[in-house]
């Protein structure tokens, strides 16, 4: 038997949240974005009316204000947006304890097993979407079909306050024509790729052979073959499946362009300390560390290296995020955005090897004083303590790295490929 | 003219019986004026698009007439007041 899942899109979620605080907004453009003062300029969301005039997700303020000289920007409140996310989460748990939540507003239910107590697909659809308008106040796009994949291009086919059945019967017919690019995992790359051999539609792609597929897009061939086809067996993960921790990082947009190899470490060495400060809080070593950089062409880049011992010294960090942006950095444009990122983690109590040529003792005594500093910020504030190299910027150093944290979606293959095929295909 | 309506936070006496349940039981108006609720009829989560909120909303008697009440979110009180322009 099919099963039945939905996919739950909160439409503009964030510009639908203050809208709804803020009355007298509404009927004006409104965008979503970060401090215009600090410069963390760019729109996370915007409303309909915005969107109308051209405004789009991750346009900086002022491109934003050109295209839509009325609008209006208000800060982010991540804290209300996290909290009507929790609520809508609440209104999912009363029709499965399968639930599966990409990114803040977005949620997949499987319902198979609830179907015979409230409906079917269509009618629970229907309920979700009528208490998320009565009692959160803004609207929902609800995807139904029979596998993840689908029911995401439902959410997004009708937008908003809709609700996309895609079932056996009418699929060919409503996705097939879809663009190839409406798919997850066909970005830009993969998009051009495939446009290279014709294929320029879902349809085309679900027709195409998969060994051919594979042929140059390696494994994701064979993937997005299933996908198309609507063959993509993985499951809704239930309610509270642990996401395990598999690297912390922080990333930022800087106050102003970076310039100088100077201005770069003085963001490191922030980034860094954020990134130290939260392994140690959750006491982790790291054994790899990466960078991102972006420049102000909105090119960005990741490269990441194996670190001597694994470490939660902020300084050694630091070092080695530094050392691998001096690698790979030409400085063709000013920088835009940077971060730091420690993964490959293991706990803080695993024994590993000393090495002869380190030592140790220092690096002990570096680790004392990175909890000394850690203390100190947790009685005095996070400013009461700050490297000395951070006091050769003061725009720069304006920035608190860790409490500025960012919620990012999930990756769809987060628990590994459970596509329906397998590495021997 | 359709008054306008605007979100006001108000003062509320309330009572929590021993299983939890948060029943208001009085409004106190700015001025000093006390609202006895006669009675809540319904208490269901809600959203108020006209003040823009959030929380639980009870539907409350006041001297025989129907009002709503919210509960939000932050733990703060709020009525749908009507003020008349001009």
């Amino acid at each position: 038997m099919d099963r039945v899942i939905l996919h739950s899109d909160m439409n503009s979620c964030y510009a639908s949240i203050e809208l709804l605080h803020r009355p007298e907004l509404r009927g004006r453009p409104l965008a979503v974005g970060g401090d215009p003062e600090a410069r963390h300029g760019i729109v996370l969301a915007k409303d309909e009316i915005a969107k109308k005039a051209g405004v789009k997700t991750g346009m900086a303020l002022w491109q934003a204000r050109e295209v839509c000289p009325e609008i209006i920007f208000v800060p982010p409140r991540m804290y209300l947006y996290l909290r009507f996310s929790g609520l809508a989460h609440e209104i999912y748990a009363d029709y499965t304890d399968q639930q599966e939540a990409f990114g803040v507003d977005e949620s997949w239910l499987d319902v198979t097993n609830s179907c015979t107590l409230k409906g079917d697909g269509m009618t629970i659809a229907q309920d979700i979407s009528r208490r998320i308008k009565r009692e959160l106040g803004i609207t929902v796009s609800i995807g139904v079909s029979w596998n993840k994949i689908f029911a995401k291009l439902g959410s997004d086919y009708k937008k908003p306050d809709a609700i996309t059945r895609f079932g056996r019967d009418n699929y060919k017919e409503l996705i097939y024509p879809l663009p190839a690019s409406d798919l997850l995992y066909v970005g830009p790359k993969t998009e051009a790729k495939l446009a290279r051999y014709g294929i320029h539609t879902i349809g085309q792609l679900a027709k195409a052979n998969p060994c051919f597929l594979h042929s140059f897009l390696g494994k994701m061939g064979y993937v997005l073959s299933v996908f198309a086809r609507g063959e993509d067996q993985t499951p809704v993960n239930h309610e509270n499946a642990e996401v395990p921790i598999k690297s912390i990082g922080n990333s930022t947009t800087t106050p102003r362009d970076l310039m100088t190899y100077n201005d770069v470490s003085v963001i490191v060495y922030l980034l860094a300390e954020s990134v130290s400060a939260r392994l140690r809080e959750n006491n982790f070593l790291c054994n790899v560390v990466e960078i991102s950089v972006r420049d102000n062409g909105l090119a960005s880049f990741t490269r990441q290296k194996k670190v001597a011992a694994p470490t939660d010294i902020t300084s050694e960090i630091a070092k080695a995020a530094l050392e691998l942006f001096k690698e790979n950095y030409r400085w063709e444009r000013p920088i835009r955005s940077l971060g730091v990122r420690a993964s490959s983690l293991c706990a803080a109590n695993t024994p590993w090897q000393i090495s002869l040529f380190m030592d140790q003792l220092q690096r002990e005594r570096k680790q004392r004083m990175d909890r000394a500093v850690d203390d100190i910020r947790r009685r005095f504030g996070f400013y009461s303590i700050q490297r000395g190299i951070s006091i050769t910027d003061a725009t720069l150093k304006s920035l608190n790295a860790k409490e500025d944290n960012t919620v990012h979606p999930h990756s769809y293959m987060e628990f590994g490929n459970r596509t329906g095929i397998g590495s021997a295909t | 003219m359709e008054p306008e309506v605007i979100k006001k936070y108000v003062q509320v006496i309330a009572k929590f019986s021993p299983e939890g349940k948060l029943l208001p039981l009085c409004v106190v108006w700015d001025d000093g004026r006390k609202f006895e609720i006669d009675r809540v009829k319904e208490c269901v989560r809600a959203a108020s698009r006209k003040a823009g909120g959030v929380g639980l909303r009870y539907t409350c008697m006041i001297c025989g007439k129907e009002t709503v009440l919210y509960y939000e979110e932050n733990y703060k009180w709020f009525v749908e007041a009507k003020i008349q322009r001009g």
